[in-house]
């Protein structure tokens, strides 16, 4: 727990200190979205319509596009290798990384995603699912990107390959995050979608962070 | 703080018929060394003899094909994270953060080791042995490459530990911290420890063991 605690703080305080990452995140977020009103029209129905979607896939987006950094500088300067080499289980290790990538771009997406969902004119009752499925979705997007983080340490060109590996399995997340917001505006209660998002968390928490350790065990060798 | 294993009368860290098999083809066989506690091994062998490639197994960066390394009659592979709670390695890279102090750097590799309690005074004197104490608050970024070097060598000082893997670590050192280095290197074995070295430098530790690592060179295919 305390190797938990101190890969979090140390991770924290060089996201800070390296200053506009996670602005830049949030940044492209805000973009992306605010391209569709341009792309699709102004109409307030249209939009209305799309409006769980499109914030849900520039979420995704938005957090995949700092993935490919969450190993890989600490990679080329031989902290990795250091790190796997702490009487820490390398586990530990790539939760705790995992941990810090979401407190860096998750939880800010979460936290602009309102003020967007004003701007694409989402019905008023899709705000709080779409709260609660980001709370609960994108969590387990940093996990599953953990392993495609932790495949592509050593490659070039790694972010391309990184969206193919892992945007495949983001499919369920938007499926399910998206769904909860639709139901609610039509009316339906969203607590078997919101369980189905719980159930892909509570299964990734474990499996990822075992994955990607092996993972970054491999591209050490 | 140092840790004595003065127990057995014989070889407390062993290798016995390594093979490597690296990038394809078999860096070398037959390969077998024993270390006990306060003796030094040093590697000897052109470049890419595999000089790197057995301190990496000795840490238990991969595994040897062949052949088994054990700690007091146990193989290493047992138990990873105990093997890295009694290891020290230096690589190629400094791994030194240029956005966080000299201290603050040490500090956060000194907490995941096992007994570092409250070692301010303990990294302080690292980089006083290294010569380095007048570096203490300045930030990564600004050190040259042999202040880097010192940097991570005082790392190792920073937390006991009974096994140093050292891969040429006088690498970009000037004369005065070879001279540290040196110094440690004795402090660290009259207290029981164990070093193994890479090293091209013609002068070689006191009463060290030489291993000639190009003399298990596997026969080209």
């Amino acid at each position: 727990m305390n190797g938990f605690l101190a890969i979090v703080r140390r991770d924290l305080r060089l996201a800070f200190r390296q200053g506009l990452d996670s602005l830049m995140v949030v940044a492209f977020f805000v973009i992306a979205v605010v391209l569709f009103p341009f792309g699709v029209g102004p109409q307030p129905n249209t939009l209305a319509r799309i409006a769980p979607g499109v914030i849900w896939v520039a979420a995704l987006l938005a957090s995949m596009l700092s993935l490919e950094r969450l190993f890989q500088t600490d990679y080329e300067d031989g902290s990795l290798e250091l790190l796997a080499l702490q009487p820490v289980a390398l586990e530990i290790t790539v939760m705790a990384k995992v941990t810090v990538h979401w407190l860096t771009t998750g939880l800010p997406l979460i936290v602009a995603a309102p003020l967007l969902g004003v701007l694409m004119n989402l019905p008023e009752d899709g705000y709080m699912p779409l709260m609660i499925a980001l709370t609960l979705g994108t969590p387990t997007l940093s996990l599953i990107g953990a392993i495609g983080a932790a495949l592509i340490l050593g490659s070039r060109r790694g972010g391309i390959l990184l969206s193919l590996l892992v945007l495949p399995l983001y499919i369920p997340v938007l499926i399910f995050g998206v769904s909860a917001v639709d139901v609610v505006i039509g009316g339906f209660s969203a607590k078997p979608q919101l369980l189905i998002l719980s159930g892909l968390l509570v299964g990734a928490l474990p499996l990822c962070p075992w994955a990607g350790a092996a993972a970054v065990r491999q591209g050490l060798e | 703080m140092q840790n004595h294993h003065l127990g057995s009368s014989l070889s407390l860290f062993t290798g016995t018929d390594l093979v490597c098999f690296r990038g394809g083809r078999t860096v070398f066989a037959g390969l077998g060394f024993a270390l006990s506690p306060g003796e030094a091994l040093m590697l000897r062998g052109p470049n890419g003899s595999g000089k790197s490639s057995l301190l990496r197994l000795m840490a238990g960066l991969g595994q040897p094909l062949e052949g088994a390394l054990t700690w007091s009659d146990e193989s290493i592979a047992n138990d990873p994270e105990a093997h890295n709670a009694r290891l020290h390695y230096i690589g190629h890279a400094d791994p030194v953060k240029p956005v966080l102090t000299v201290t603050e750097n040490l500090r956060f590799w000194a907490t995941l080791r096992p007994g570092f309690g409250n070692g301010e005074d303990a990294i302080a004197s690292a980089l006083e042995k290294l010569g380095i104490g007048h570096l203490a608050d300045v930030p990564g970024r600004f050190l040259s490459a042999g202040q880097k070097r010192r940097v991570n060598l005082a790392r190792i000082l920073a937390a006991p530990a009974s096994l140093w893997l050292l891969d040429e670590p006088q690498t970009a050192l000037d004369r005065a911290a070879e001279k540290n280095l040196k110094d440690a290197i004795a402090d660290h074995r009259a207290g029981g420890g164990m070093v193994a070295i890479s090293s091209h430098a013609e002068n070689s530790l006191a009463n060290a063991r030489e291993l000639d690592i190009n003399q298990f060179r596997a026969d080209s295919p």
